[in-house]
């Protein structure tokens, strides 16, 4: 079995995983980060999202002996010192009702903010095709990533803890 | 006292674990030692079981125990269906597992635990099972025609039952009406698609056992796991942690479910299974699959004589929990908001091998609620109307609520003049009728067209009276208790377990503002039947009318309790306390007084209480309406429709629903949006397709399509505010609302936009090639798939 070392979160860590190990189920079968859940099986609906070297992939398509030596930014590794303004934003606009697409959400905004940090709301909603939400009909999350653009904007603190 | 919280847009204490992902989804819980189950499902429609060989899967690496169905057959039991709708309802066996025959594709012929899921998987592929093929059953209309072939043989019909519903004299209204229109419309079948896939985690402790589903039900769920199994009711526990969404999906007793009890029952160990979506779109009950028959009669002026209502009901190869009673919901509804004279209703439950339905948003009233808005454009059409002002003619005005309709229904408050208003004015409607007319003038190549819809629903579901006249197998009651701790802070209980809505918000700022206490001292517990005692759970937009409720009186109780405690402690009167902001004061001095928080700390130390009042200041309560609630509106699309390549734009969608009083108008409008994309998506995207062998093809999220952020407009809504008069927060529900209205919204957009080129019908979902097709007079036939639900399209026809 191939053994191989990333780093999730800030924490290093090193195994034996099958060759046929999904990135997604390596996250959270081995390493316990549950954020990061799993919403299909065919790459459709984003719910697993998560950064691999800072872009966003899709953690059910990529092997877990891919991330060898590779960085990976979950959910849970954003908002170390406080809430991050995406995840701010989600509450304040109220950008999810059961929560599940959210960690993907966010994910993806974060990467389609890095591209392009003053998106229009076509942009945004193009921007997020990949991921889907069953239960927000997307007004209030187009909303929540207009307004983390602006928040990320304006302080240079917070757009270096965002890339 | 003031209330402060009640109405407010506050944020969600839901999120901050959300946002994060630090919650507790079922999949994330994984005990010490547990065992994972896959299930090899039939690859065929129909079948009979000849030989199920499990040996090669017993030997794999790391399989601890392989079962088929026989090997279970004797403790599985059938799975409940709770809503019996006639005497002589036919009700086949439903085994968790199949035994000897198979009905639907994916439906679960074996098992396999072991240590892990992927073993458990790898190990499905050395099962050998010898299928005998028999006929799929996939057409509606060809599963009741003489000679059909059976999905149940020994019940000699496809039948399950007729369900009749009559009032007026139908023959008169009918005969010589200046106006009948004849229609056939079909509701396509749906998957729900909640995101969070299912997934059950039971462990057993001896003789008792911790079921962790995601559910929307955990009280029934024990209640029919404890009937199914044997495992007597208290010594189980269910228990709904996160749960990510359900729309209906979640309201059920589903096999793996039942059969995650027995093998940790059998096994000794914690067993889980959660589905990959694949499986999920074939077993997840699917939602809708009517094919309905109507006529309508009106008088010239557009006045409606009386309606006759024709179902056929697809229940798939078995009853679900409530499967025959979905269809029955939409039996009161299709009146819609208007008067009229007779009407007649007939529904019959057709079994299929598909997979079977059962509730999906909604729940028989969009079904409903789009029958009878399609045929208000369609007789506006007819007579050359406007399609408001055919509305205006026949709803109910609002001077005259209460009112008993025809289909035997009391709407308690309404003002349909007010939300149709409102909703004209944020479309602009007479501007985007004079650019239609343009439009059409310059012979566009887009055509622009406005659909209306102004609904009602029944919801609120409760009247256990009511629930029981129509043979529904529980009550609809909802319970709450309410705690104040000895510290002050308060904890809140609730039979309603939320799914995404916010129930952990929302009732606190219920308590807050009853209890005058702050919102962050408020806790809301739910969905754990060890923790919430009882509860009818969550479906049909009950949860604020009738859970809400309860709170509210479960917190009126407690203040009654703590002001005599109050009285006494202030050696006043009773009569004298008054109760302000989470005060007890003295009338007429000033300067005395307690916290409801002092009282709770005194209550609980018991050291000097009146006489008769026991220590702790707690409360529980249950509240069971005399009616429904009846939330309404106007909804109203613009759309698009481009007349060389099909494509439909919503150019502008407007909802203003009345959902009575708002607790949190935040939380409401974000219900109002979810329910509008999955209306809309209905309207334009979602077909669960079967082929003629019984196959479904769209299993995963890559063949049925569920929209993106991409598909859909920015909405413009609002409300008015007509408070419920069945209880006393004035409440009415929202969750379903925005998918009741939006479909026919848009098909009546889209027909409107096409009715100069003859058409006067586009099947659902309304995909850019049935527009094209519709267009070029093809609109009678469904050519993508044949033998797929029948012959979509109208009859009546292009004038």
């Amino acid at each position: 079995m191939p053994r191989i070392r990333v780093e999730v979160d800030g924490a290093t860590y090193e195994d034996d995983v099958e060759p046929r190990l999904l990135l997604v189920h390596y996250l959270r079968e081995r390493l316990g980060k549950v954020g990061t859940p799993v919403g299909c099986d065919t790459t459709n609906c984003g719910a697993c999202t998560v950064l691999l070297d800072g872009l966003s992939v899709k953690s059910c398509s990529v092997l877990a002996v891919q991330a060898d030596g590779r960085d990976v930014t979950t959910i849970e590794g954003l908002g170390a010192g406080g809430p991050h303004p995406l995840q701010r934003a989600f509450h304040e606009e109220h950008g999810l009702q059961c929560g599940y697409c959210t960690p993907g959400m966010i994910i993806a905004a974060l990467d389609l903010l890095r591209e392009n940090p003053d998106p229009s709301d076509a942009e945004i909603r193009e921007g997020l095709e990949g991921n889907l939400c069953r239960c927000t009909g997307y007004q209030n999350i187009v909303r929540s990533v207009r307004r983390a653009a602006g928040d990320m904007r304006r302080p240079a603190q917070e757009q270096e803890a965002a890339s | 006292m003031t209330a402060t919280e009640i109405g407010s847009a506050r944020r969600r204490s839901e999120d901050a674990r959300l946002v994060t992902g630090r919650t507790r989804w079922t999949d994330n819980i994984a005990p010490a030692g547990t065992l994972h189950v896959a299930f090899l499902r039939s690859p065929h429609a129909h079948a009979r079981i000849e030989r199920v060989d499990t040996s090669g899967a017993r030997g794999r690496p790391n399989v601890v125990a392989v079962f088929s169905g026989a090997d279970l057959a004797d403790e599985q039991g059938s799975l409940p269906c709770a809503w019996v709708v006639t005497d002589d309802m036919k009700h086949p066996e439903h085994p968790p597992m199949a035994v000897r025959e198979v009905r639907y594709v994916g439906e679960p012929v074996a098992c396999v635990v072991a240590r892990d899921r992927t073993a458990a998987v790898d190990a499905l592929e050395e099962i050998d099972v010898d299928y005998a093929p028999l006929p799929a059953v996939v057409d509606m209309d060809a599963a009741v025609a003489d000679g059909a072939d059976l999905v149940h043989g020994d019940l000699g019909t496809n039948e399950s039952y007729t369900w009749v519903f009559e009032n007026g004299d139908l023959d008169a209204a009918m005969r010589d009406a200046p106006v009948v229109l004849e229609r056939r419309y079909v509701q396509q079948r749906l998957i729900p698609t909640a995101m969070e896939p299912r997934s059950v985690v039971c462990v057993p402790e001896g003789d008792e056992f911790t079921l962790y589903s995601a559910t929307q039900i955990p009280h029934i769920l024990r209640l029919m796991l404890a009937t199914v199994t044997g495992v007597p009711e208290h010594r189980l526990r269910v228990v709904a942690p996160d749960v990510g969404g359900g729309f209906g999906s979640k309201l059920q007793v589903y096999g793996e479910e039942v059969l995650a009890l027995l093998l940790a029952r059998r096994l000794g160990r914690p067993v889980k299974w959660t589905e990959s979506r694949s499986e999920g779109n074939m077993t997840v009950h699917h939602g809708r699959d009517q094919i309905q028959r109507l006529t309508l009669a009106a008088e010239a002026d557009g006045r409606i004589r009386g309606l006759k209502v024709d179902l056929l009901a697809d229940m798939g190869a078995y009853l679900m929990l409530v499967t025959p009673g979905i269809p029955l919901l939409g039996a009161f509804m299709f009146n819609g908001i208007y008067k009229m004279d007779a009407y007649s209703f007939t529904c019959t439950g057709v079994f299929t091998t598909k997979t079977p339905t059962d509730a999906y948003r909604g729940a028989g009233r969009p079904e409903a609620t789009y029958a009878i808005e399609r045929l208000m454009d369609e007789l506006a059409a007819e007579l050359g109307l406007d399609p408001i002002e055919v509305r205006r003619r026949n709803w109910i005005r609002h001077e005259e609520f209460p009112y008993d309709t025809i289909a035997g229904l009391t709407y308690d408050s309404g003002n349909y003049e007010a939300a149709t208003e409102q909703a004209l004015r944020l479309l602009e409607y007479d501007k985007l009728r004079a650019e239609q007319a343009d439009r059409r003038d310059r012979r566009d190549p887009v055509q622009l067209g406005i659909g209306v819809s102004t609904f009602t629903e029944m919801c609120g579901l409760a009247p256990s009276r009511v629930l029981g006249s129509l043979s529904y197998g529980a009550g609809g009651w909802e319970h709450a208790s309410v705690r104040m701790l000895p510290s002050g802070k308060v904890e809140v209980v609730t039979g309603s377990s939320a799914h995404g809505q916010g129930h952990e918000t929302a009732w606190a700022q219920i308590a807050a503002d009853r209890l005058g206490v702050p919102f962050d001292d408020v806790k809301v517990l739910h969905g754990d039947t060890a923790v919430s005692p009882k509860g009818m759970d969550t479906y049909g937009s009950r949860s604020l009318a009738v859970g809400g409720v309860a709170l509210y009186s479960a917190c009126d109780k407690v203040v009654e309790k703590a002001k005599k405690v109050a009285a006494h402690l202030l050696e006043a009167s009773e009569d004298d306390i008054e109760f302000t902001g989470g005060r007890f004061g003295v009338r007429g001095v000033p300067d005395s007084g307690t916290t409801i928080q002092e009282v709770a700390t005194a209550a609980f130390a018991a050291h000097d209480l009146p006489d008769g009042v026991e220590p702790s200041l707690d409360s529980d309560a249950t509240f069971d309406p005399d009616n429904f609630s009846f939330p309404h509106g106007t909804h109203l699309c613009a759309a698009e429709v481009d007349t060389e390549t099909g494509m439909v734009k919503i150019r502008k969608y407007v909802a203003v629903d009345d959902v009575g009083k708002v607790v949190n108008p935040l939380i409401v409008e974000g219900q109002v949006h979810g329910g509008l994309a999955q209306g809309i998506a209905q309207a334009l995207f979602e077909e669960a397709v079967y082929d003629a062998d019984g196959n479904l093809t769209t299993t995963t999220m890559a063949d049925y399509l569920i929209p993106s952020a991409a598909d859909l407009p920015e909405f413009v809504t609002d409300r008015t505010e007509t408070p419920a008069t069945s209880n006393p927060l004035g409440v009415k529900g929202v969750g379903e609302a925005g998918t009741i209205a939006s479909t026919p919204a848009v098909v009546n957009a889209i027909v409107d936009a096409l009715r100069p080129f003859g058409v006067s019908d586009v099947p659902m979902p309304c995909t850019p090639e049935r527009v094209w097709r519709a267009l070029r007079g093809e609109s009678a036939r469904d050519t993508a798939e044949p033998g797929a639900g029948g012959g979509l399209g109208s009859i009546g026809g292009a004038r």
